[in-house]
């Protein structure tokens, strides 16, 4: 049994509304191995985007302990939860989340930006993955010049671009007709097929079927966690 | 598997200004002040006027007070000049209590006794004699002021002959009929020929002229600043004192309404040199202490150029404050304008700036990339309002035919201030987008 990359220990985050405190999560406990394709899933409110922003590094935990790739992140400052999502995250959002005045390939690069990495090598990497997505003839299009499965696509490439430990995506089809879905989904296939690990927030049951395995919240915790044949 | 990149450390706070990552930042911000091109112009055009302004307001400021020192120079700065004037009360007094009255007025030649034999410092006097009069080239005329004085006067008020010689101690003695003309009166004397050996006549007198002097700049009448706002004072002619204590008396008829009225002048003016200039002001005081004792009425005015010139050193400070304070509180609103067009850019960016931070930047990356545009913005400003201050003056110059100065520091001073105000304006905006909660920024539509 290979180390888990993620370990969720007893995790729990509240938010404060006033005299109100919000139970977002109560207490959740897993682990993800390397190369393992989840689902979340869950009724509205249940707690699936918190959950996905800890994951990502963008939010830290009230209580409790994630460990990614083996090092605590529950309890680092703001510049090394930076630089944790930019070396080691890749992020795929329901509304793409591109820039809007960059080039497709100066999307893909942003992460490499970040990090420093030279411009010539980020460039052909931007390039070889805009190609790996069916992208090879808009390499410098604007993302409004595009249709949503293909700025979908730009935001998978550049989700792949810094070789992340774990993929998070938030209702990556949401957004895209049933076609376009498809396409997305076929990507996926092929990325958990290379080894990726890969985690995605869905209602879609027949997105939640084609993962290997499925956590299912409600009202905080973990109702079910089972993995498909 | 090669996912296994270890996060990168930062372990130096300076990682993050790397020159090649700064000059991506400014690619960066280029590209997204272009994207708003109309409206980062608009923002421009504030640090543009306010640079603009304070480098040709200093100019002509810089220019008008360096001629009006130079005409205080001109005279002498330890130099103390006294003038004759008219009592006020001149009509109702009357001497001789007769039909024709002589009035007596002004500085006489027992106040040069008095000021050499008791006030120490004191080493060259400079009487003159000054008589207004028509002086004639066959048909050409020029309403002209006719000095009588001694021959140092060209040293000691630095007023040079330009051609010919101005007479000496013989033509004094032998009270000889020459005469050196003022640059000015000299074209409209003899236009066609140079006027050294000519004759000119006043009245039914003939001079001689051999010399002509420098001209006074173009405002030759501030020669004697204060003396007379005459037009006519721009036209001087030079004759020994001695010749035109011959000529004229001490006595001077002058027609009015009707009847004659008779002047008694010694002296009309007296130039006093004082030995080194840090005793020009107690000199000063006692040449006045002295004529106040002689002169029961105030019937002269003492000019010293050094305090004129303390004072409009003092009147530029206080220019160059008011403007300090002009430029500044342009400055100051062309600042409020980068600040307003950048809170709004951030607000506007808020989801950009979440998608930044999700992918990695750091709240120090978000402040550079905020920081670089308004400070872009305030340079190009900052550059553009260089470029028209400094072409403001000059085509003040030539238009307006004002003199102006730009001193080097005045544009490097400008440019400095907007580049800084660019800083200070956008140093808030900055941090506001960089405290921004990635989450919230990412839900923001
Ligand atoms: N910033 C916040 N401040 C206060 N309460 C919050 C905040 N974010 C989430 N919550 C609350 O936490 C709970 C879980 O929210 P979350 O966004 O994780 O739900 P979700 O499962 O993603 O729902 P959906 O499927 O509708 O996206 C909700 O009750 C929500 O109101
Ligand atoms: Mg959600």
């Amino acid at each position: 049994m290979p180390e888990p990359i993620v370990q969720f220990n007893n995790v729990r985050k509240s938010y404060q509304m006033g005299m109100f405190t919000v139970e977002a999560l109560r207490g959740v406990t897993f682990d993800i191995t390397e190369g393992d394709y989840i689902s979340i899933m869950g009724s509205s409110g249940c707690g699936k985007s918190t959950l996905l922003n800890l994951l990502g590094c963008l939010d830290r935990p009230t209580t409790g302990h994630y460990l990614l790739g083996g090092e605590d992140v529950s309890g680092m400052d703001d510049d090394s939860l930076s630089a944790v999502r930019g070396a080691r995250l890749g992020f795929i959002f329901q509304s793409y989340n591109l820039i809007q005045q960059l080039s497709v390939v100066e999307n893909i690069e942003i992460p490499l930006y970040y990090q420093d990495r030279p411009e010539a090598e980020s460039r052909e990497r931007a390039i070889k993955l805009a190609k790996r997505v069916g992208l090879a003839e808009r390499l410098d299009h604007k993302p409004f010049e595009l249709s949503g499965g293909q700025q979908q696509r730009v935001a998978i490439a550049r989700a792949l671009v810094n070789d992340p430990l774990v993929i998070l995506a938030d209702e990556p089809t949401g957004n895209l007709d049933s076609a376009s879905g498809v396409e997305i989904l076929k990507v996926f296939d092929e990325l958990h097929a290379q080894g990726k690990t890969l985690i995605i927030v869905t209602h879609d049951p027949t997105v939640g079927r084609r993962a290997r395995r499925t956590i299912r919240l409600r009202d905080g915790h973990i109702e079910s966690d089972i993995r498909h044949p | 598997m090669s996912a296994n990149n270890p996060p990168p450390k930062n372990d130096s706070a300076w990682r993050g200004l790397s020159v090649a990552r700064l000059q991506r930042a400014v690619r960066l911000g280029i590209r997204s002040l272009w994207l708003h091109r109309l409206r980062s112009l608009l923002t421009v055009l504030g640090i543009v006027f306010g640079v603009c302004s304070v480098i040709a307001m200093l100019a002509i400021g810089e220019g008008a007070s360096y001629e009006a020192q130079e005409q205080i120079k001109s005279l002498g700065s330890q130099n103390i000049i006294l003038h004759s004037v008219k009592p006020p009360d001149e009509q109702k007094v009357s001497n001789q209590g007769s039909q024709s009255r002589v009035l007596q007025y002004g500085v006489t030649y027992s106040d040069v006794q008095r000021i050499t034999a008791t006030i120490p410092g004191v080493t060259v006097m400079l009487p003159a004699r000054i008589i207004r009069d028509y002086v004639w080239n066959i048909s050409h005329r020029v309403d002209c002021e006719i000095a009588g004085t001694v021959p140092w006067y060209p040293t000691m008020r630095n007023h040079r002959v330009a051609s010919g010689r101005f007479f000496t101690e013989q033509d004094m003695a032998g009270q000889k009929s020459v005469c050196v003309l003022g640059a000015e009166m000299v074209p409209m004397l003899f236009p066609m020929q140079s006027p050294l050996g000519k004759q000119v006549r006043v009245g039914g007198d003939y001079y001689q002229v051999i010399g002509v002097m420098e001209a006074r700049g173009h405002d030759a009448k501030t020669d004697d600043a204060t003396e007379s706002k005459d037009k006519s004072a721009a036209y001087r002619m030079f004759i020994p004192l001695e010749t035109a204590k011959l000529r004229y008396g001490e006595v001077l008829m002058r027609r009015r309404a009707g009847s004659f009225e008779a002047e008694r002048v010694q002296l009309h003016e007296l130039t006093v040199k004082v030995a080194s200039l840090d005793q020009v002001t107690i000199v000063a005081g006692a040449v006045k202490a002295v004529m106040e004792r002689n002169h029961k009425k105030k019937d002269y005015q003492i000019d010293v150029p050094l305090e004129m010139l303390r004072r409009a050193e003092r009147t530029k400070q206080i220019f160059n404050i008011v403007l300090g304070s002009i430029a500044a509180i342009s400055l100051l609103v062309g600042g409020i304008g980068i600040m307003n067009i950048m809170l709004a850019s951030v607000t506007e960016r808020t989801r950009e700036i979440g998608i930044r931070r999700a992918l990695g930047a750091r709240r120090r990356d978000i402040i550079i990339q905020f920081l670089v545009e308004t400070v872009m913005l305030s340079g190009i400003g900052g550059i553009l309002g260089v470029m028209l201050g400094v072409t403001i003056p000059l085509i003040v110059s030539h238009t307006a035919g004002m003199k102006t100065i730009i001193t080097i520091w005045s544009p490097l001073l400008a440019f400095g201030i907007s580049a800084l105000v660019g800083v200070i304006f956008g140093i808030y905006p900055a941090v506001r987008a960089a405290k921004m909660d990635p989450v919230e920024a990412l839900r923001h539509e």
